[in-house]
């Protein structure tokens, strides 16, 4: 044990005093608020940019009042001049496009004879703006034509909101759900990212100690496990170390930021929102429905989530790091590693797509249920559905199986570690590995 | 004197591949002992399993007559053959990883470290990086944290490479020093000349078998042919050389006298003083070269492989 605490001190140090895991620790977060922000103020920019529209209405089924100025949209009318006067004006600039009515008595004609003139391809969502105009006025037209009173129709709308239960007694709503899928996602991709930066970095570490040719030297004072062991651990406290200054920096950074350009954080999140949509979510969050909110994160499994986030947030790490310091035994170099790094890398990426692609969707669905059974993606899919609760012998079974899992492996790749660190010069085959695995002694 | 470490027909196989084939050894307590034999022999195979980096697949290691345990390797000092240290850790620091690894507290650590590092005059390196070292620095460093925590034995592989002649020498008198001082050393090599004046014992190892070992002068005695080189000063050389094939066997030499005369290897035969062979020269001339040819090891190995084959 002593000896286990000396390695685990030696390889968290070498970490640590490493310049490039300082300049990582401190200019990354950074960087990263930095492009934040950019994007950000790009983007408001970019929108903040008010498009002329000019329309030619041959039809006169238009008012000024169907093509209303707002923010971001001034709408011209030049139908007195007609559409070929028009698309020249367009084309001499200070107009982002012309979009043209033809007159035809039928609707349903009419509808897909529309035509919009640009200099260049149009943005999409001018389109989907001009569409959905025309749509709702043709509609307006024909309830009229059907004798139907438009004000009737306006004071018939009515919202409804399903509340929901499960039957253990817990209610959600929508906004809650994209919060679980939220707090899941983040745990998964956090896993991800971490086994990738340090799994890698213990597999450096080791083909460091075979290069440097001080292994023999070491494993002649400590096993072979010892050191894997320690070495494991040592880079995973480093890693935490950095993940925790990152968090630390990334909340003063985006605080000073905010504060500093005036930029409202709400306003940011919500800048890609419709304004029905952030209507809807103001009504939400104001009032009882902020208090409800609140209440229903505390009748989130929170102990439950936590306990599980650290159970297979350690299993991942430990399943996948020892995988890749028996990578770095096997080889000589990093740049040798690619043939093995690829079987590994595959299941924590497919962890993370098949996360994304159907926990999202259907978080007790068979794949989502199925993936998070197998050990090696596992904890990234499972980090991702807890918060919708998953059974207790679901958890089990997945636990169990990891762990059984964990352990098998862990001996293995200590096999391979063991034989490999003392191996130099030809590249091994996974026959080789083979080989190695059933050395005894 | 008895054994420090007896190894017990340790067999160990890759694979399909035998690396040692029941091999069995005894190293004296305050010996140095030579364990030779060309590349790929099984030398390694056996210090590793001496070391307990490796386990033999069966037979059986004692140390000071007690079967080997983890924390042997407390009592062990072994400098492999692929050696190094980490490159960017700091002399100091590294080699009191290393010190504390082999089970030394850290005060204790740093008190020995000063006394090694006084005696090679090194006390300068100790905030220096490895890799702001030269090799042979490098060596010195490596050598130190080998002996560092005064194992009873001693195991180095190939300990010269990497020295240059005078570096050599210092280290191999601190070997000596050791030596007498109670520890018991085990030399690898498959440069045999290198070590050989420094052993008492050896052991030849070949294709992952012990062809011979023992004492190094009886192992001598055993395989001497009772050869003399020899060289008279004298001017009848062809007359001498017949009188000389009437009673012995002999054959052409190799070294250069300074006078004229005739240079020979003469066998007596087993058994027979070597007075006889001198009496005889000196009738006819001034013997100004007169030397029993010792087999060296390499010698012995290569006549014991024959053998074997």
């Amino acid at each position: 044990m002593k000896k286990l605490k000396l390695i685990i001190r030696r390889e968290f140090l070498a970490k640590v005093k490493n310049k490039s895991f300082l300049v990582m620790t401190f200019l990354s977060p950074l960087l990263m608020v930095g492009i934040g922000f950019l994007v950000f103020f790009l983007s408001k920019k970019n929108d903040e940019k008010i498009k002329k529209i000019v329309y030619v209405d041959e039809s006169k089924l238009f008012t000024e009042n169907d093509f209303k100025d707002t923010k971001t949209y001034d709408y011209v009318d030049y139908t007195a001049l007609g559409i070929e006067e028009s698309k020249k004006k367009v084309e001499e600039g200070g107009y982002y496009g012309v979009i043209h009515i033809p007159q035809i008595d039928s609707l349903e004609v009419l509808a897909t004879s529309i035509t919009f003139y640009s200099k260049e391809s149009p943005n999409m969502s001018v389109i989907e703006r001009l569409e959905s105009t025309i749509e709702s006025k043709f509609k307006n037209l024909k309830l009229t034509g059907f004798g139907i009173d438009l004000t009737k129709i306006e004071a018939s709308k009515i919202a409804a909101e399903i509340k929901m239960y499960n039957f253990s007694g817990e209610k959600s709503s929508k906004l809650i759900n994209w919060l679980k899928i939220g707090v899941g996602a983040i745990a998964g991709y956090m896993l991800m990212m971490f086994v990738m930066i340090y799994g890698t970095s213990v597999m450096r570490s080791v083909i460091e100690e075979k290069t440097s040719r001080i292994i023999e030297v070491i494993v002649s004072s400590v096993k072979p496990f010892q050191l894997m062991l320690g070495k494991i651990i040592g880079n995973a406290s480093a890693g935490l170390l950095q993940f925790f200054i990152w968090g630390i920096i990334m909340l003063i950074v985006s605080f000073i930021a905010s504060s500093f350009f005036g930029v409202n954080m709400t306003e940011m999140q919500t800048a890609k929102m419709s304004p029905e949509q952030l209507e809807a979510m103001n009504n939400a969050v104001a009032g009882d429905k902020a208090q409800m909110l609140v209440q229903e994160i505390f009748r989130l499994p929170l102990v439950t989530m936590f306990v599980l986030f650290i159970f297979y947030f350690l299993g991942g790490y430990f399943l996948y790091s020892s995988l890749f310091a028996a990578v770095g035994a096997a080889v000589d170099n990093e740049t040798d590693t690619q043939q093995f790094m690829l079987p590994i890398m595959l299941p924590l990426i497919l962890g993370v797509y098949i996360g994304f692609a159907t926990v999202i969707n259907d978080p007790h669905g068979p794949i989502s249920t199925i993936f998070s059974m197998i050990p090696f993606t596992s904890p990234i899919v499972m980090l991702m559905r807890v918060p919708f609760g998953v059974p207790w012998y679901e958890i089990a079974i997945s636990m169990a199986l990891l762990l059984v899992t964990f352990v098998f492996m862990v001996w293995v790749a200590a096999k391979i570690y063991r034989v490999g660190i003392l191996m130099y010069g030809k590249k091994p085959t996974y026959k080789d590995l083979w080989k190695w695995i059933k050395y005894k002694g | 004197m008895s054994n420090l470490l007896e190894i017990n027909n340790v067999v160990k196989n890759y694979g399909e591949f035998t690396a040692l084939n029941n091999v069995s050894l005894r190293v004296p307590k305050g010996s140095v002992f030579g364990l030779l034999g060309p590349n790929g022999a099984g030398k390694t195979s056996l210090i590793r399993i001496i070391n307990q980096i490796t386990l033999p697949d069966s037979g059986t290691i004692l140390l000071d007559g007690k079967p080997l345990v983890p924390n042997d390797v407390e009592h062990i000092g072994y400098l492999p053959e692929e050696r190094g240290l980490y490159k960017s850790m700091k002399v100091g620091e590294q080699a009191l990883y290393l010190a504390q690894l082999k089970g030394l507290s850290k005060s204790e650590a740093k008190k020995r470290l000063k006394y090694w590092f006084d005696k090679f005059d090194i006390g300068a390196w100790w905030d220096k990086k490895i890799e702001e070292l030269s090799k042979g620095m490098a060596q010195k460093v490596q050598f130190i944290v080998t002996v560092l925590h005064k194992p009873k034995l001693l195991i180095f592989d190939e300990p010269f490479s990497g020295f240059d002649p005078i570096n050599a020498q210092l280290i191999a008198k601190e070997i000596l020093q050791l030596r007498d001082e109670g520890a018991t050393i085990i030399f690898s090599t498959h440069r045999m000349e290198s070590v050989e004046e420094m052993c008492d014992y050896i052991a030849l190892i070949n294709k992952s078998n012990k062809i011979v070992d023992g004492k190094l002068d009886d192992i001598k005695r055993q395989y001497r042919s009772n050869t003399y080189q020899i060289g008279v000063k004298t001017n009848s050389s062809s007359e001498v050389e017949n009188l000389l094939k009437q009673h012995f066997e002999v054959s052409n030499t190799d070294f250069r006298m300074l006078d004229e005369g005739l240079t020979l290897n003469v066998k007596i035969p087993k058994g027979n003083s070597p007075n006889e062979l001198f009496s005889m020269l000196s009738k006819h001339g001034d013997v100004q070269h007169f030397l029993e040819i010792v087999p060296s090891a390499s010698d012995i190995f290569i006549q014991a492989v024959n053998k074997n084959s």
